[in-house]
C-alpha cells in the first residue's frame, strides 16, 4: 500500500471536492442523535460557504433515515442498501464511506465521537490516506479556502487546540455527542437521494455479529433535562441513593464526577466530564463536586447550574446560577422532602419524560 | 501464540500544569508513565501466553526514552521489545504514527508470524483512538475496538470472540485470525511486576529500528510532518463560562436552603417536557479569540 504524495510546499488546488457530509451513525435503523446535530452545524457551515450538506446512510432497508436527514436539514443524501450493512460492522462501513468519499469528494466529513463513530472514521481516514481531528467539540469554516477549524479539549481539558488540515481532502473531525444543538426538524423540506452499491460481499467480511446485549439500566445523560450529580462528597455507594430519590422527585437522572465513577460508587455510563459524557440539561444539580476543569467541560453549558458544597472556595460554586454552601447530607433530604409536600399540594410535578427525542418522529419528503 | 502489542508512552496528564502566561504545558517534573489502557493490553497478551505458551512482543514509536516504556512492558512480561526511533518520525499525526508501527508490525510478522495484535483503547494525552484502526486497516485485519473481554480464542481454528462496548449496551462479535483488538480496563487487571522480572527489565536492551531496519526510504512522504495531514495550528486556554450572576443560598439552615431551593426549582419548571436544551453552540471564533 503506498500513499498518495504529501508535498507540504506546494499549493493543492481541491476544487473538485465539494460539500459537507454527516455520516448519520444508527442501530438497527434508529439515529444517534449526534448525526442530527452534525447536519445543524454542518449545515450552518455549509450556508456560511455556499455548498450543499449531505447526509451519508449506510445500512440495510434503513430509507426513512434518508428522509429523516433531509428534513434536519441534508440537501442530498448518499444511501448504500446492502444486507451486508444489516448490523454496523468496521471494514464493509469503512469500505462503504471509503468508495463514497472517492467518487463524490466531499471537502469535510464528519462524524460523531461515539465508540462507534471513532470506529469507522479511524479506519476510513487511514483508506482515504487524510486527516482526521478526534473528539471536536467547536466547529467552524474559513470562507476562504474552506478549512475547516476542528477544536477540541487537550491534556484532560487543560487546554484547546484547533486542528487544521491543509494539504488533504476531505478534511475529517469525529465531534462530541451533546455539544451542538438537534435543529428544528421539517418534514416539508425536499432532497435528493443518490444510491449507490457497496461491493462488497458477506463472503469477504472477516468479522459477524453473534449478539446484541442491551445496558440492563441504560442512563440517557446526554438527553436528559436534569440532572442530579453526585461526587466524591458522597463517602460511598449508598450516599448515591440520597441523589436517586432528588432525581425522582425532580424527574432527572442521575450523573456522577469521575472519582465517584473511579471509587466504583457508580457505573462509568453515569460519568459527565471530559473523559464522560457532555451533557446540556436544563438543570444541572451539583452535589459534593467541587468543580475540577474536567468536570466542568462537560457540564458548563448547562441552562442552570445549581451547587451545593460544604467549602466555600469550592471553584463549581462559582460556575454555578444557584450557589449553596452547606451540607448536602441535610440540603437534598430536606429537599426531596420539601419537593414531595408540594408535589402532594400540586405546586409543582415531575417531568414526564417519554425519552423520545425530536429526531424520532419527523419524517420528510425525499 | 505470538502476541504483539503496541504501547505509548505519555505524560501523566493529572500532572500536568499549564503556564497561564504562554498557554504552553509545563514540562518539567511531569512524570512519563505507560498510557493506562496500554497496560491492560500487555497484560491480556502475557495471559494469552501463560495459557497457550508462545511470546509477547511489545513495539512502540518515540524518542529513546520511551524504551523505560517497553522496559515496564518487559517488568510485566513482555519477551521481545522494539523501538521504532528516527529523526523523520518526528512530530508524526496518528495517521504517520500507524504508518510506522504497521511496517514494524509487518515486520515482525515475516519473522515470527504474528496471531493477534492488543492495543490501548485511546491514549491519555491525545485521546484520539485513532492509531490502531489506522494499523488494522493497512494491515487489513479486522478491528476489534474497546474490548470488555475475550470469550472464546482458539489459535488452532483461528478465530477469536468478544464482547465489545458500543453505544446502549455491548456487543458480542466473531472474528477472523490474525486480528487487532483495542482493550479497555474492564478487560482484566494488571499485575504488578515481579522482583525477578523487574531486574531483568531494568538491564533490557529494547531492538531500536530506524528507517531504514523498517525499509522506510529516506524519502517516504507517509512519516513524521510530511506524512501528517493535520496539524494544531491554536492552543489556548478555555475560559470557564461568565454566568451573569451566583444566587447565593445560605444553606446553614438546611430547611430554609431547601425550601428556597424547591421554590427555585419550581420556579424553573419541573414540568415542562421538552426535548434538548436550546442552547446554539459556541463557535469556535467567539470562544477562542483570534482565528
Ligand atoms: C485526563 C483526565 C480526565 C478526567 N476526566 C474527568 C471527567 O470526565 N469527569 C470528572 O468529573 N472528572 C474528571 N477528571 C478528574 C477531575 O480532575 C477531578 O479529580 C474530579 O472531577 C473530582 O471529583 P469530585 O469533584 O467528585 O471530587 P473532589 O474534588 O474530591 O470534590 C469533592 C467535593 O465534595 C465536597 N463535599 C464533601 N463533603 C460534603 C458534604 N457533606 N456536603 C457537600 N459537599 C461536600 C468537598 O467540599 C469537595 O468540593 C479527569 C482527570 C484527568 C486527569
Amino acid at each position: 500500500m503506498t500513499a498518495p504524495e504529501m508535498a507540504p510546499e506546494t499549493v493543492v488546488d481541491f476544487s473538485d471536492h465539494r460539500g459537507i457530509w454527516v455520516y448519520v451513525q444508527h442501530r438497527g435503523g434508529e439515529a444517534a442523535p449526534v448525526a442530527w446535530q452534525l447536519l445543524g452545524i454542518g449545515r450552518e457551515m455549509a450556508q456560511q460557504i455556499g455548498v450543499p450538506v449531505a447526509g451519508v446512510v449506510l445500512g440495510h432497508q434503513v430509507r426513512h433515515l434518508c428522509d429523516q436527514a433531509i428534513s434536519y436539514g441534508a440537501d442530498t443524501v448518499y444511501y448504500i442498501d446492502d444486507p451486508v450493512l444489516e448490523r454496523y460492522r468496521t471494514q464493509p462501513y469503512a469500505h462503504g464511506m471509503a468508495s463514497l468519499i472517492r467518487k463524490h469528494k466531499p471537502e469535510v466529513v464528519l462524524y460523531g465521537s461515539t465508540i462507534h463513530g471513532r470506529d469507522v472514521a479511524g479506519a476510513v481516514a487511514t483508506l482515504v490516506r487524510t486527516g482526521l481531528a478526534a473528539d471536536a467539540t467547536q466547529l467552524s469554516i474559513e470562507e476562504a479556502g474552506h478549512l475547516l477549524h476542528a477544536s477540541r479539549p487537550d491534556f484532560g481539558g487543560k487546554l484547546m487546540s484547533t486542528i487544521l488540515c491543509k494539504r488533504n481532502r476531505p478534511q475529517m473531525a469525529t465531534c462530541r455527542p451533546g455539544v451542538f444543538s438537534v435543529p428544528e426538524a421539517d418534514s416539508s423540506r425536499t432532497g435528493k437521494v443518490i444510491k449507490e452499491k457497496l461491493g462488497l460481499k458477506e463472503g469477504d467480511v472477516l468479522t459477524q455479529v453473534v449478539e446484541f446485549i442491551p445496558e440492563s439500566h441504560h442512563v440517557d445523560l446526554s438527553n436528559a433535562e436534569i440532572i442530579v450529580s453526585g461526587g466524591r462528597g458522597l463517602g460511598g455507594p449508598k450516599a448515591f441513593d440520597m441523589l436517586f430519590d432528588l432525581a425522582d422527585a425532580v424527574g432527572g437522572v442521575v450523573g456522577a464526577s469521575r472519582a465517584a465513577v473511579m471509587a466504583g460508587w457508580i457505573p462509568y455510563q453515569h460519568q459527565v466530564g471530559q473523559t464522560g459524557q457532555t451533557v446540556r440539561p436544563r438543570i444541572y444539580i451539583a452535589c459534593g463536586i467541587s468543580g475540577a476543569i474536567q468536570h466542568l467541560v462537560g457540564m458548563q453549558d448547562s441552562d442552570v447550574i445549581i451547587a451545593i458544597n460544604s467549602d466555600a472556595d469550592a471553584p463549581i460554586l462559582k460556575t454555578a446560577d444557584y450557589a449553596i454552601v452547606g451540607d448536602m447530607f441535610e440540603i437534598v433530604p430536606a429537599l426531596v422532602r420539601k419537593l414531595r409536600e408540594m408535589r402532594l399540594e400540586g405546586v409543582v410535578s415531575p417531568t414526564v419524560d417519554d425519552g423520545m427525542s425530536a429526531d424520532e418522529e419527523e419524517q420528510a419528503s425525499a | 501464540m505470538h502476541a504483539v502489542v503496541s504501547i505509548k508512552q505519555v505524560p501523566d496528564t493529572s500532572e500536568v500544569r499549564i503556564d497561564p502566561r504562554t498557554n504552553t504545558m509545563i514540562r518539567s517534573g511531569v512524570p512519563s508513565i505507560v498510557n493506562p489502557e496500554d497496560v491492560h493490553a500487555v497484560e491480556e497478551a502475557v495471559r494469552l501466553k501463560e495459557r497457550f505458551g508462545g511470546k509477547v512482543t511489545v513495539v512502540t514509536m518515540g524518542p529513546t526514552q520511551a524504551i523505560n516504556a517497553l522496559r515496564e512492558a518487559v517488568s510485566l512480561g513482555a519477551d521481545v521489545a522494539i523501538l521504532c526511533a528516527d529523526r523523520g518520525f518526528a512530530g508524526a499525526d496518528t495517521l504517520a504514527t500507524s504508518y510506522v508501527i504497521w511496517k514494524a508490525i509487518q515486520r515482525v510478522d515475516r519473522e515470527d508470524p504474528v496471531d493477534i495484535m492488543l492495543c490501548g483503547r485511546q491514549a491519555l494525552d491525545g485521546d484520539t483512538g485513532q492509531v490502531p484502526p489506522g494499523v488494522a486497516t493497512r494491515l487489513g485485519w479486522p478491528q476489534l475496538t474497546s474490548v470488555l473481554k475475550i470469550d472464546e480464542i482458539d489459535f488452532e481454528e483461528r478465530f477469536v470472540r468478544v464482547h465489545r462496548l458500543v453505544e446502549g449496551g455491548r456487543e458480542i462479535v466473531r472474528s477472523t485470525l490474525p486480528a487487532v483488538i483495542t482493550c479497555t480496563r474492564e478487560l482484566n487487571a494488571p499485575r504488578y511486576a515481579t522482583f525477578p522480572n523487574m531486574v531483568r527489565a531494568a538491564r533490557f536492551q529494547p531492538q531500536i529500528w530506524d528507517k531504514a531496519a523498517l525499509g522506510i526510504a529516506d524519502d517516504d512522504p507517509n512519516i513524521g510532518l510530511r506524512g501528517s495531514p493535520t496539524i494544531v495550528s491554536k492552543v489556548w486556554a478555555p475560559a470557564p463560562r461568565q454566568r451573569s450572576g451566583t444566587t447565593n443560598i445560605d444553606g446553614s439552615d438546611p430547611d430554609r436552603a431547601a425550601a428556597e431551593l424547591a421554590e427555585v426549582l419550581s420556579g424553573l419548571g419541573l414540568t415542562r417536557s421538552t426535548h434538548v436544551s436550546p442552547v446554539t453552540a459556541v463557535p469556535a471564533s467567539a470562544a477562542g479569540g483570534e482565528l
